[in-house]
């Protein structure tokens, strides 16, 4: 079945202004197969209701200001890392460790080792089904930069992927695919804006027993327009953990699609968003679960002011024969103001009969009465309701299991609080 | 010079036009325990609210002066600062905010706000320890966020171990004894009278004579319908106690 005309023309806008780079070539083929029979996505698909895509299929990007944090360090400063920079999108050797690290196999997409051959766009491709994902397959065919990870042992420090905005225009693709051998354990970092326009892909393939942990802090670029696709396949007693601190920016699509392949694996996904005034949030997960005894858990809160919207999709997916599953979904929103806005439909899909799937869904102000409570005490309202909004957050906080990273995270929340008070 | 002066106060419910104060003065003396008791309905938890800076009333006509500063101008935190303190009859639970964290920020919000040093840490656990023995609060309790998971007479020890951290010098106690079993209300009337002192006043919110058996008033006064109509001594209580309020209702609209 041939685009509908108005898709194949934004299809052949967006395509006329991307050439692909050397390396991966039959990989990124095959992607762009995927694309030109998908189309980019459109504010009538379904899967976009709540988000306009418009500005991220935009044949470029639209202008976003530069923005430095200089009141703050940046993001897991005080944590012993291997640190990898993009500049818009492109690897800054000069900003960079050396990408030598114990337990680990480290290359950029234009070196890439045999495995990557297959691995990358792999998982990708197999998240197009049942929901299309063209963003991320336009992505796979055109990333211009990334890296390609290969974990082999217990990686000796986390890794740090700090992206830098530094043009107003830039509009960056990036891709990284990783794979973690059985039993092998890796922390990812990632941190700050990317570009103007970022389209990010994350694939992470875990064989049985393999522990990764994500911790994720996108930036406080005001003008920012991300879009970012985080998949994961789960062997069996796998374990993969995600959290996201989203501070600021006008558009934020981030999706996770996650999938149980082996037997008695754990997926926990976490969010924290903020935002005040011209915020777009979206958090948009699918959870497979095609094996016995899994236990996927998303737990998504946001906070919201001045305007600000929050959209969040998540559905947990129970194949046949995935007994003893065990899902929960939690997506919250504190709405400071009567102008913001929260937008949720989650979603449950089972055909196993012997499951523990629960979900639940709130949209609320802060409780007056608490903070009539803490005011009674002596504690100024500013300060109590900051301390009532990071009480929200909490159990979102709490799926970062290094303590120290989420203290960092904590400190970044409280800060931006503090900013936010009016 | 009077601690608390509570002159002519006349408050209605904001949400509808419903008058709940008609005109209460009392007057509280530094060091002096008094008490409040009256029928359902007669104004007395309204009076707390008011006086403590609960959104929800407003103040028609009168005035309340704390240390002769009127209260009612005052935020909230404005006034716990200047030393008032509430006791909740309904303590409020609070979902992430651990209890330490509640009462360290509390007392050092309080201390900044007189001008004072913040507590260190180490002092503030040796004084959290210290108060939380004798009111028999376990560290299990001080880790839990505040009042999560409490049973009745936990909350009401928690109240009160806020009371003994931030030595407030006028405190308000709203119905403490409600749901307290024969042990607990022993055990917080203990916390109370522990308090005690020259300097520092009670307002001590009741349905019963029971309490005032432990925590000993110097005055009892009956509240009805939105005004104080009787003051005596603790015998009033006790008279309370034998007769109902009928008697003393007699008379009033």
């Amino acid at each position: 079945m041939g685009l509908i005309a108005p898709k194949a023309e934004a299809l052949a806008a967006r395509l006329g202004a991307l050439t692909a780079p050397k390396g991966l070539d039959a990989a990124r083929a095959r992607a762009l197969d995927r694309v030109q029979a998908m189309g980019l996505p459109h504010r009538r698909d379904e899967y976009w209701r709540y988000t306009d895509p418009a500005s991220l299929v935009a044949p470029t990007a639209i202008r976003a200001e530069v923005f430095d944090p200089q009141d703050e360090a940046a993001a897991f400063d005080g944590i012993d890392r291997l640190t990898v920079t993009f500049v818009d999108g492109v690897f800054a050797p000069d900003l960079s460790d050396d990408l030598t690290l114990s337990g680990v196999e480290i290359s950029r997409l234009g070196a890439a080792p045999d495995w990557a051959e297959t691995a990358y766009g792999a998982l990708e491709s197999l998240g197009q089904s049942p929901v299309a994902r063209p963003l991320a397959a336009l992505n796979t065919a055109f990333a211009t930069d990334g890296l390609l990870i290969r974990v082999t042992g217990q990686a000796a420090r986390p890794i740090n992927l700090v992206y830098a905005h530094k043009s107003e225009t830039s509009d960056a693709i990036l891709h990284h695919t990783i794979q973690v051998d059985e039993g092998c354990e890796l922390t990812l970092l990632e941190s700050g804006a990317g570009a103007a326009r970022f389209n990010q892909v994350l694939e992470v393939e875990l064989a049985p027993r393999a522990r990764f942990h994500h911790i994720r802090a996108q930036g406080r670029d005001h003008q920012r327009r991300n879009v970012t696709h985080v998949f994961a396949r789960l062997g069996a007693e796998a374990l993969f953990k995600s959290f996201t601190l989203t501070a600021n920016g006008l558009l934020t699509r981030n999706e996770a699609v996650i999938t149980f392949a082996g037997d008695n694996a754990r997926a926990h996904i976490a969010g924290a968003a903020m935002g005040d005034g011209a915020f777009h949030h979206d958090d948009t997960v699918f959870i497979t679960h095609g094996a016995v005894a899994c236990e996927s858990r998303q737990v998504f809160k946001k906070v919201l002011k001045h305007g600000a919207v929050g959209v969040f999709q998540g559905k947990i997916l129970v194949k046949n024969g995935a007994q003893k599953t065990d899902g929960y979904q939690i997506s919250q929103s504190l709405l400071l103001d009567e102008d913001s806005q929260f937008l949720c439909k989650p979603e449950l899909e089972i055909y196993a009969d012997d499951v523990k799937c629960s979900h639940g869904s709130t949209s609320g102000a802060i409780d007056d009465t608490a903070l009539y409570y803490l005011r009674s005490r002596g504690v100024p309202k500013r300060r109590a309701q900051s301390l009532l909004i990071l009480a929200f957050l909490a159990e979102a906080i709490q799926e970062i299991a290094d303590e120290a990273i989420a203290a960092d995270i904590g400190a970044r929340l409280e800060a931006w609080l503090d900013r936010h008070e009016d | 010079m009077n601690l608390l002066e509570i002159k002519n106060l006349h408050v209605k419910l904001e949400s509808e036009d419903k008058q709940i104060l008609k005109g209460v003065n009392l007057v509280i003396k530094p060091g002096e325990v008094h008490a409040i008791m009256g029928p359902n309905g007669s104004g007395k938890s309204t009076t707390s609210y008011v006086l403590s800076g609960r959104e929800g009333y407003e103040v028609t006509a009168g005035e309340a002066l704390l240390n002769g500063v009127n209260l009612l101008e005052m935020e909230p935190e404005e006034r716990a600062a200047a030393g008032l303190f509430l006791a909740f009859q309904y303590p409020v639970e609070i979902p992430g905010v651990g209890n330490m964290v509640f009462l360290r920020t509390a007392l050092n919000a309080q201390r900044k706000a007189r001008g004072e040093e913040e507590i260190s840490a180490g002092d503030f656990l040796k004084l959290v320890r210290e108060k939380a023995k004798t009111l028999k609060i376990d560290a299990d309790m001080l880790k839990r966020p505040v009042n999560v998971g409490f049973s009745g007479g936990e909350k009401k020890r928690n109240e009160i171990l806020q009371m003994a951290i931030l030595e407030p010098q006028m405190c308000i106690l709203d119905e403490t004894d409600s749901g307290l079993d024969v042990d607990a209300m022993k055990l917080v009337s203990e916390g109370v009278n522990a308090l005690r002192s020259a300097g520092r006043s009670f307002l001590v919110i009741t349905h019963y004579q029971r309490l005032l058996d432990h925590i000993k008033p110097d005055f009892v006064h009956i509240m009805a319908a939105g005004r104080i109509i009787k003051t005596g001594g603790p015998e009033l209580a006790l008279e309370v106690e034998n007769n109902g309020y009928a008697d003393l209702l007699e008379g009033v609209v």
